[in-house]
């Protein structure tokens, strides 16, 4: 671990100074294995699902869950679509190999075409949504009856809404939602994923030559020090366009955030009677049996 | 003649009070055969930390049959443990018991509830209104439970007015993982029990809790810190751990003739400055214009 007070100097939002974003890597290691460890025994599960994609954040999330459960403990899926890539398989492959998991590879194409079908043409992103759903009622399928679904939503996707709500968003436990994806990347060199999944241009893969950064606008190392300075350190959009930050980035991030609030938070319930879940029946979700 | 002081740096489970009695029981013993005259719990030990609507439904009065089982196990071992306490007019207070020879001598109700961030303590639990010292195994002792010793006043209180040992028992979670730094709250109260140790020439007894509540963990670190600056054991971060030190009085007695901060320090002065202080306060609340100056309203009472 690394020594108490080595930094030096005040963090001042600066557009070329990435390394606020910089973390203790090993830290978070033990960190995030100690929470799913502890997070499963307490609600009495002993296995966990993951959807391997081929991308870095299910990798990373592979690896953190090979290591708290143990290899057999992992349900590992691979849930591709006629139109996923073909490196998608092989490096979902490699991801499965590296950490020890069997990979079980269920393709989704026969079930969302079959709903698809009498529909005619629809957006790119319904289709999309509805494969992030398929896989993920697959993965709560095989959660069945002893395992958790654990997240591969990270920070800055949270922050932005860029995700399908009850598909890729939906999951028991999340190890990664509170690191960025520039802080994600870091930690999956840590723990071993393979370079090949590390290096590629990240992509939800829901449609060809789809890629996160061209349809966001933006690159993920502009858009992670810009949430850093407004969610983590609290300066408002202002400051950061007066420390040199294009606005209509930042702005534009800022309403990103604001629009996709919705997306973070449990359904609102109308509140009528006395006592309300989720206003006014708050228990903790680790409440243990005595 | 040095005494042995233990600390449970353990993890309660959150809502599960006659488990977490049993677990005391467990720690208490291997306390004892560890040869400690005083083992202390981290705050809330008896029930957990984030108990939300729980608190009420876990809460007991100072001098329950619940407790029992805790004054029991201190007839040859004194303990400190944490509880949520109903008080005689029914609040609910986040409190650390100290007992000793099978009885509850000693009460710390927490003073300072957060509620930014990560806490909602005051949305739950009402303020204790008063930091005693009392006489421990370990020399005349002050509690300061978590947020407590965040208040620069809370130490200075306790050395002020005779503590040789401040006990702190926490629920810290573990947040802040920038790269060049310790975890950011480790890095925080270790500052904190190194200077309060130093500079008020006192023993600070740092027990942290660890395991995971609601996906926050609480990271450990208990650690003792004696009078001249010295960490004198200090606890893994994260992972369960029985932690023994020697605590000296001796060496308060050698550091005090050496750096006599607090014999030279002058409560007095302090209080006549925040007695003006307070009535300059007074006087500016008066010169302020009255809210319900403007004809025909109603004070706004209850106003938020």
């Amino acid at each position: 671990m690394a020594l108490a007070g080595q930094r030096i100097g005040v963090i001042h939002p600066d557009p070329k100074d990435a390394s606020p974003l910089r973390i203790d890597e090993a830290l978070v290691h033990r960190m995030l294995v100690a929470f799913l460890k502890e997070e499963c025994a307490k609600s009495g599960h002993r296995r966990v699902v993951v959807g391997v994609s081929g991308g870095i954040d299910s990798a990373a999330v592979a690896a953190l869950a090979a290591e708290a459960m143990g290899p057999a403990n992992v349900s590992a899926l691979f849930m591709p679509y006629r139109t996923s890539s073909p490196d998608s398989a092989e490096h979902a492959r490699l991801v499965a190999k590296r950490f020890g998991l069997a990979l079980e590879e269920i393709d989704i194409t026969p079930q969302v075409d079959a709903y698809f079908a009498k529909r005619g043409e629809v957006h790119q992103v319904r289709r999309g949504n509805k494969m992030a759903r398929e896989r993920k009622a697959i993965e709560y399928d095989r959660s069945w009856p002893d395992g958790l679904v654990l997240g591969t939503s990270n920070k800055t996707e949270l922050l932005l809404g860029y995700g399908t709500r009850y598909g890729d968003m939906a999951c028991d436990l999340n190890p990664v939602g509170d690191l960025y994806k520039t802080q994600l990347r870091e930690l999956a060199v840590l723990l071993g994923v393979p370079d090949v999944v590390v290096r590629k241009p990240p992509t939800a893969d829901l449609w060809v030559g789809q890629t996160d950064e061209g349809e966001l606008g933006f690159t993920y190392a502009q858009a992670d020090l810009i949430l850093y300075h407004l969610v983590d350190r609290r300066l408002r959009p202002a400051d950061l366009t007066v420390a040199g930050f294009d606005p209509t980035l930042v702005n534009g991030i800022r309403e990103r955030v604001r629009r996709s609030h919705y997306k973070r938070v449990m359904p609102l319930i109308a509140k009528v009677s006395l006592r309300t879940v989720g206003h006014d029946f708050l228990y903790p979700r680790d409440w243990e049996a005595d | 003649m040095t005494v042995r002081i233990a600390i449970a740096q353990c993890a309660p489970a959150l809502g599960a009070f006659r488990r977490n009695v049993a677990m005391h029981h467990e720690w208490i013993a291997r306390a004892r055969d560890a040869g400690a005259a005083l083992v202390v719990f981290p705050e809330l030990s008896l029930t957990g930390y984030y108990l939300k609507d729980l608190a009420g439904e876990l809460a007991c009065r100072a001098g329950d049959d619940a407790l029992r089982p805790i004054a029991e196990a201190s007839r040859d071992i004194d303990v400190s443990a944490g509880f949520v306490e109903r008080g005689p007019d029914a609040r609910l207070h986040i409190s650390q018991g100290y007992w000793s020879r099978g009885a509850l001598v000693h009460v710390h109700r927490k003073v300072y509830l957060p509620t930014y961030g990560i806490f909602d303590d005051g949305r739950y639990f009402g303020p204790g209104d008063r930091f005693e010292v009392f006489p421990s195994a370990v020399g005349p002792a002050g509690i300061a439970i978590c947020e407590d010793l965040w208040h620069v006043s809370v130490p200075y209180l306790y050395g002020a007015t005779g503590a040789t040992v401040l006990l702190s028992p926490a629920s810290s979670p573990g947040r802040g993982v920038a790269e060049g730094g310790d975890l950011g709250t480790a890095e925080s109260c270790r500052l904190m029990d190194r200077f309060y140790a130093q500079y008020l020439t006192l023993y600070v007894v740092f027990a942290n809790r660890v395991g995971h509540e609601d996906g926050i963990a609480f990271w450990g670190g208990s650690e003792v810190v004696a009078p001249d600056g010295t960490v004198v054991a200090r606890a893994p971060d994260f992972a369960e751990q029985l932690l023994v030190a020697e605590i000296d009085p001796d060496l308060v007695a050698r550091e005090r003739d050496r750096n006599p901060l607090i014999r030279d320090e002058r409560p007095d002065l302090v209080v006549a400055q925040l007695a003006r202080a307070a009535s300059d306060f007074a006087a500016r609340r008066e010169e302020r214009p009255a809210v319900s100056a403007s004809p025909g309203r109603s004070p706004e009472i209850g106003q938020d």
